[in-house]
């Protein structure tokens, strides 16, 4: 399909000028998916599964469904009798298959407005306003080979990439290579525990992992096994992609391992949260 | 459906806070879609084209030769973060497109950065006195994270519009969406307005 292109750039005289650099190259300059307006709407919490001691699950049923694409967030809007009103942004972990529903994987953040009150005081029967899909950068569409690299929350994202691709399998859909490295701080912390699996490398940066793996922060030996698998996969019609996704002070160290093990910066997704240093 | 308890919030809301924004203090969140880009001073240029009378390209020092410029107040992120109180020096972004002189058949601008993004406005947010090009935060020099040595700083837009390593401004006759709108953000983005998403009022 071909749409048309923005009229070109000239100068006055009307001379041609060089086109911009464009990150994510030219094919991203079709309109976007996510174009129409989004509504708010009452979802009702149908279940709050815990994953670890502060992190929980919340599945929700949307009476507005539109499959989404995996990486794509919600946003969550609370609403305070005076008016006043808080909103943030959680990634799905549902598989765009889970017809109906999207599942919102939330941290609870000590400090935090809204975490602390969806994890207090929200329970399956509620209702929650919320609105998305939303985000059309931070995605796998299952076409090209990816590497998803994640640390601690910022690990939810990439869940739903792989539910994917494991239900597209499923269904005899064909799905390109995805090999998930996922860095927690210890076996207690980490999320979908027994989901990882196959394409998986489960990092623990404070203790010793069961397959021996000494405690230790993400290293250019935990990703360049599954790079290589994913380098191996690509082709000139489908470059690879690669998706970075956690904490600031993660994503800058998961950004230097990839470069050390060589891993093409023009195919980096990044998407970041939180403080922008470790808390003191 | 039932309704969860009733939420209250943090109370004491500044009034500096747009809708659905929240206050995050001292800290200053660092975010891009892309790998952190090495831009040095020594080699950094930004190039005015497009519907200009005069093709402009400054270097870092020639910049810094223009009217300094410090700019105090509040700084929005679409991802709700607001900084409070913040400042930025720079010039003024009015000295520069006098140098270059924006024709009049010119509506919106695409503002690009060396590392491929991207971002659209209208003439009217980026002149009078609306915007700059700034390499100090707070007093210091602007550090790569941040978009250093020199980033756009349009601060009554949400805070994407303030392109971090800015390599030049290309004046158009339409409006061209830039990364994030083409990846389903808002045109123009007010923060007073919630204009977050594509859609939105």
């Amino acid at each position: 399909m071909s749409l048309p292109g923005p009229p070109p750039h000239t100068d006055l005289c009307g001379a041609p000028l060089p086109p911009l650099p464009t990150l994510g190259g030219a094919a991203l300059r079709n309109p976007p998916e996510t174009g129409a307006a989004r509504r708010w709407m009452d979802a009702e919490v149908v279940e709050v599964r815990r994953e670890t001691a502060t992190t929980s699950t919340f599945r929700l049923a949307l009476p507005s469904w539109e499959a989404h694409v995996p990486g794509q967030h919600y946003v969550v809007r609370l609403s305070a009798a005076d008016g006043y009103r808080a909103e943030r942004s959680y990634s799905i972990a549902s598989p765009p298959e889970d017809v109906g529903h999207v599942e919102l994987t939330v941290e609870r953040l000590g400090d935090g407005e809204v975490s602390p009150y969806l994890h207090d005081e929200v329970r399956a029967g509620d209702t929650l306003t919320v609105r998305g899909p939303f985000g059309g950068w931070f995605v796998w569409r299952g076409t090209r080979p990816a590497l998803a690299v994640g640390g601690g929350s910022g690990v939810v994202p990439l869940m739903a990439m792989l539910r994917h691709a494991r239900a597209a399998r499923a269904a005899c859909r064909e799905v390109a290579e995805i090999q998930a490295v996922v860095s927690f701080r210890d076996e207690a912390h980490v999320l979908y525990a027994g989901e990882w699996g196959e394409g998986s490398t489960v990092v623990l940066s404070r203790q010793s992992s069961p397959v021996g793996r000494p405690a230790g922060r993400i290293a250019v030996a935990d990703v360049e096994g599954p790079l290589a698998r994913v380098l191996r996969a690509a082709t000139c019609e489908r470059p690879p992609e690669v998706f970075v996704c956690g904490s600031t002070p993660f994503a800058a160290a998961a950004e230097a391992v990839l470069a050390r093990a060589g891993s093409p910066t023009e195919a980096l997704h990044v998407e970041r949260f939180g403080p922008s240093a470790p808390p003191t | 459906m039932s309704s969860p308890a009733p939420f209250v919030g943090r109370r004491g809301r500044d009034a500096r806070l747009p809708p659905g924004q929240y206050d995050v203090g001292s800290d200053y969140p660092v975010l891009t879609a892309e790998a952190t880009p090495n831009v040095s001073s020594k080699t950094w240029t930004f190039t005015v084209d497009g519907l200009v009378e005069r093709p402009t390209s400054l270097t870092a020092a020639e910049l810094r030769a223009l009217p300094r410029s410090t700019w105090e107040g509040d700084i929005h992120c679409v991802t709700t973060w607001s900084k409070l109180g913040t400042s930025f020096t720079g010039a003024s972004l009015d000295s520069v497109l006098d140098l270059a002189g924006v024709a009049p058949s010119a509506t919106h601008a695409l503002s690009w950065s060396s590392s491929g993004y991207t971002t659209n406005l209208p003439v009217e947010d980026l002149t009078g006195g609306r915007a700059w090009l700034v390499w100090e935060h707070e007093g210091r020099p602007l550090t790569t994270e941040h978009g250093g040595p020199v980033r756009m700083l349009v601060p009554h837009l949400y805070f994407w519009k303030s392109a971090k390593w800015v390599a030049g401004l290309r004046f158009l006759d339409h409006d061209e969406p830039g990364f994030w709108e083409r990846h389903g953000y808002h045109h123009r983005g007010d923060p007073w307005r919630e204009q977050r998403y594509a859609g939105d009022g």
